[in-house]
């Protein structure tokens, strides 16, 4: 049976406020879920780092935050999208420490180990969409 | 909330994040508190991020960056309170917070302070000393 979303949330990411907001909704849907504390500090970890990289690298977008039932797991997912000048070798940027800005490079890396599933699609020029999901246990 | 608060006691400066904090938010509590170390003269620095329920890489660089820069400056920094989940995601993150003093609760962290001010005042000469 194929995966269902539901409960879907879309949330922008213009400021570093929406940041903080992103983190506190994931956190309301991770606990909603029954999720155990580790795991949902661990998705709204991730959802920080990608979050804080989407509006710095990616030049703001937005985030849909839902439920996934996948027969008969459930868990989070967070599908982040911006219209930035994409990420020309993602493998390079998966790595930890490296970075194009004056952050620590251990952002995408970091927020992969977090997730359960991770996903990124990336085009130059044209933009990012990064998808994360995490599974409760 | 616009600025996290300082508190002053006796030679250290205390601090209790108790706000999910955005960047900026963050980097004027570093500021703020270099500040205060290079103007008020404190010798320890305790964080309480017990009210946290998450440290990402920015806040755990920034934790990094003032035990760093107080130290320069004459101060040791212990944060404290990190609740386990925090721990045990900063780990998997990849984030070992290398050079941050840090004590299960701000009782410990205390104890911390005044042992490392004892420690220089007998190594470079303090008010106890014969100086």
């Amino acid at each position: 049976m194929a995966a269902q979303a539901h409960n879907a949330e879309r949330l922008p990411i213009r400021a570093q406020e929406d940041v903080v907001l992103i983190r506190q909704t994931v956190r309301d849907f991770a606990k909603q879920l029954g999720m155990s504390l580790v795991d949902q500090t661990k998705i709204v970890t991730a959802a920080s780092e990608i979050a804080r990289n989407t509006l710095i690298y990616g030049g703001g977008g937005w985030v849909r935050i839902e439920v996934l039932e996948s027969n008969p797991r459930r868990g989070v997912r967070l599908i982040f999208e911006d219209q930035g000048p994409g990420i020309p070798d993602i493998e390079r940027a998966l790595q930890d420490g490296f970075t194009t800005g004056n952050g620590l490079g251990l952002g995408l890396g970091g927020a992969r180990r977090l997730s359960n599933e991770f996903e990124i699609v990336s085009r130059p020029g044209e933009g990012t969409r990064i998808t994360l999901i995490r599974w409760k246990l | 909330m616009d600025r996290i608060p300082i508190l002053k006691m006796g030679p250290f400066l205390l601090v209790t994040i108790q706000v999910d904090m955005h960047d900026r938010l963050a980097m004027m509590l570093q500021e703020d508190l270099t500040g205060r170390i290079a103007a008020g003269g404190a010798t320890g620095v305790l964080i309480d991020i017990s009210s946290l329920e998450m440290v990402d890489s920015f806040i755990g660089r920034m934790l990094g960056e003032i035990a760093g820069m107080s130290r320069i400056l004459g101060a040791e920094t212990v944060v404290v309170g990190m609740q386990p989940s925090v721990a045990i995601t900063l780990v998997e993150l990849g984030l070992s917070l290398k050079g941050v003093r840090t004590a299960l609760n701000v009782e410990r962290g205390m104890e911390l302070l005044r042992a490392s001010v004892d420690e220089s005042e007998a190594t470079y000469g303090g008010p106890g000393s014969q100086r």
